[in-house]
């Protein structure tokens, strides 16, 4: 085996052919590190790395890099979001270095939502490179040790580039080229947006294995349990690009009171195991959002503890 | 064109109240196309300033003006003789308008009557809808004679973004998604292949981000 891209933990559990298993943690609205050290706490030991979002839905929060050195510092691996909306190239550069040097190896590429989203609508946005460009520019800094301006970096930041794909989003037909660009562009792994239409994530897994993708980059499928009937209606009508059944939405209506819950996680546990056998699925990205105490519960349940240690 | 957008009638009132003789000036190039800032539009509001004016027991002398275009000084030095009877200008043309003539008469107190909204066309009578972001070094033709910068909202050259839903953008559904049109463009015309290449980061030096823009041709200066 070759000499590893980062070195990072998610990076030596995917080369090792571990079913990787990855958590999430949005950094608090303030500087509320206790609340963020105990979010992260129940994420100890059951995920093989942490993605620290950036702005998500473009509301202000800690930093990406700031909240995913605190995981550091709790033993937890970040992999560390950066959003395109809210830097240009200058900025870029210079965060990829500071978060490599201060210990973060897994960097996880997005345009980032629109700030018409979040709480400042009223903010400029930078879009200066988007999502595709953004990665290659983390590979071009690791692998050619070059800035985008072709100049020489003073040692190369060594990170294990991610990048998101929504298989739902249309149009369909596109989207799994989209994912070949993003991987051709250098990266080394990809996140997908959480998945609720298995049918329809089973026929993009099928393009994907016919191009080949999966053996050229590790892909995770995106889970998020439905913790409330509200919530999935949320999704399904309110959030961009997510698709979700009506059979689910009647499923979880149709658990009763007090169990929506349950068969919100019972939903993402068979998911689990049925990305477990399918091919060219190398691992689960949960993204139990405001949900972290469930972590353990969820993963223990789907058979995925203890983490592989590499 | 340049597209504008009146001002409200209340924020122009609210900003020229310190003078009793304005001159409204129009614009016959875009603004007129656009049906903002024409002789039929300095009319419209002129009269709406006076009538104000009167209710507020305040009198306003309320003049009419409409230039070939105020993005020119050849038209602009025509203000020179009528502007003596005036305090101030309410200028409905795009925002070059205003700076023009302010730069001409640097005596005379300036408002703008209209707020220039961007560079592009009417879909329908009506309906006009942005097409350009002057970037300086147009692209169209990688994306199908689409323009991504201007009409994404996020200006990505390597879209659609995951927030694509159902031909419409993540920011509204009022807006389209540009990409989702593009792709269905380029794959109807078969160029997957070209939509599949990477578009490396574009050099912003010729927008606005290099600066404020300036463009000397020499065969035309004299």
């Amino acid at each position: 085996m070759s000499e590893y891209k980062s070195g990072s933990n998610l990076e030596k559990v995917l080369r090792a052919g571990h079913f990787a298993f990855t958590g999430e943690c949005g950094p608090p609205q303030g500087a509320n590190v206790e609340h963020l050290r105990e979010k992260a706490g129940h994420l100890k030991g059951c995920v093989d790395a942490v993605n620290v979002t950036d702005n998500q839905t473009a509301v202000v929060r800690m930093s990406s890099w700031a909240a995913s050195l605190i995981l550091l510092e709790e033993g937890l691996e970040p992999n560390f979001q950066m959003v395109c909306r809210d830097r240009n190239r200058l900025a870029i550069q210079s965060d990829i270095l500071g978060a490599y040097s201060l210990g973060i190896r897994n960097m996880l590429c997005l345009s980032g939502d629109h700030q018409s989203f979040g709480n400042h609508p009223e903010a400029k946005n930078v879009f200066d490179i988007d999502s595709m460009q953004l990665i290659y520019t983390v590979k071009k800094m690791r692998d050619e040790g070059k800035f985008l301006n072709e100049q020489e970096v003073d040692v190369p930041p060594r990170l294990f580039v991610g990048a998101a794909s929504n298989p739902f989003a249309e149009p369909f037909d596109f989207r799994v080229y989209r994912l070949a660009k993003k991987i051709a562009a250098g990266a080394d792994f990809i996140q997908t947006q959480c998945i609720y239409n298995m049918d329809k994530f089973r026929e993009f897994m099928r393009r994907a294995v016919d191009m080949g993708l999966h053996e050229k980059c590790h892909i995770l499928a995106g889970v998020t349990p439905m913790k409330s009937v509200g919530m999935a209606l949320y999704m399904a009508k309110q959030v961009p690009g997510m698709d979700v059944p009506d059979s689910l939405i009647k499923r979880l209506r149709g658990a009763g009171k007090g169990k929506v819950a349950e068969e919100g996680i019972k939903f993402a546990l068979e998911q689990i195991e049925t990305f477990k056998e399918m091919e060219g699925v190398a691992g689960v990205h949960l993204m139990a959002i405001e949900w972290e105490h469930k972590v353990p519960e969820i993963a223990e349940r789907a058979g995925v503890l203890p983490r592989p240690s590499v | 064109m340049i597209v504008a957008r009146q001002k409200p009638i209340e924020e122009i009132v609210e900003m020229t109240q310190a003078f009793h003789k304005l001159l409204v000036v129009g614009c016959k190039g875009c603004v007129t196309v656009c049906n903002v800032g024409g002789a039929k539009e300095v009319a419209i509001l002129a009269s709406a300033l006076r009538i104000s004016g009167k209710r507020n027991g305040r009198e306003v002398v309320v003049g009419e003006h409409t230039l070939e275009r105020q993005c020119d000084p050849e038209y602009v030095d025509e203000l020179k003789d009528i502007l003596e009877d005036y305090e101030a200008v309410v200028s409905i043309a795009c925002g070059v308008g205003p700076q023009f003539i302010a730069e001409r008469y640097p005596a005379v107190r300036v408002f703008p009557g209209v707020n220039t909204q961007f560079m592009g066309g009417a879909e329908e009578h009506g309906i006009w809808s942005e097409r350009c972001a002057g970037c300086g070094t147009c692209v169209v033709h990688y994306f199908g004679g689409v323009c991504p910068i201007a009409r994404c909202s996020k200006s990505l050259l390597n879209g659609p973004c995951g927030g694509s839903n159902n031909g419409k953008c993540e920011i509204s559904n009022d807006v389209d998604c540009i990409w989702d049109i593009i792709v269905t463009r380029m794959m109807e015309q078969g160029r997957l292949k070209e939509l599949i290449e990477f578009k490396p980061p574009k050099s912003w030096a010729t927008a606005r981000d290099g600066g404020p823009r300036r463009m000397i041709r020499e065969e035309l200066v004299e």
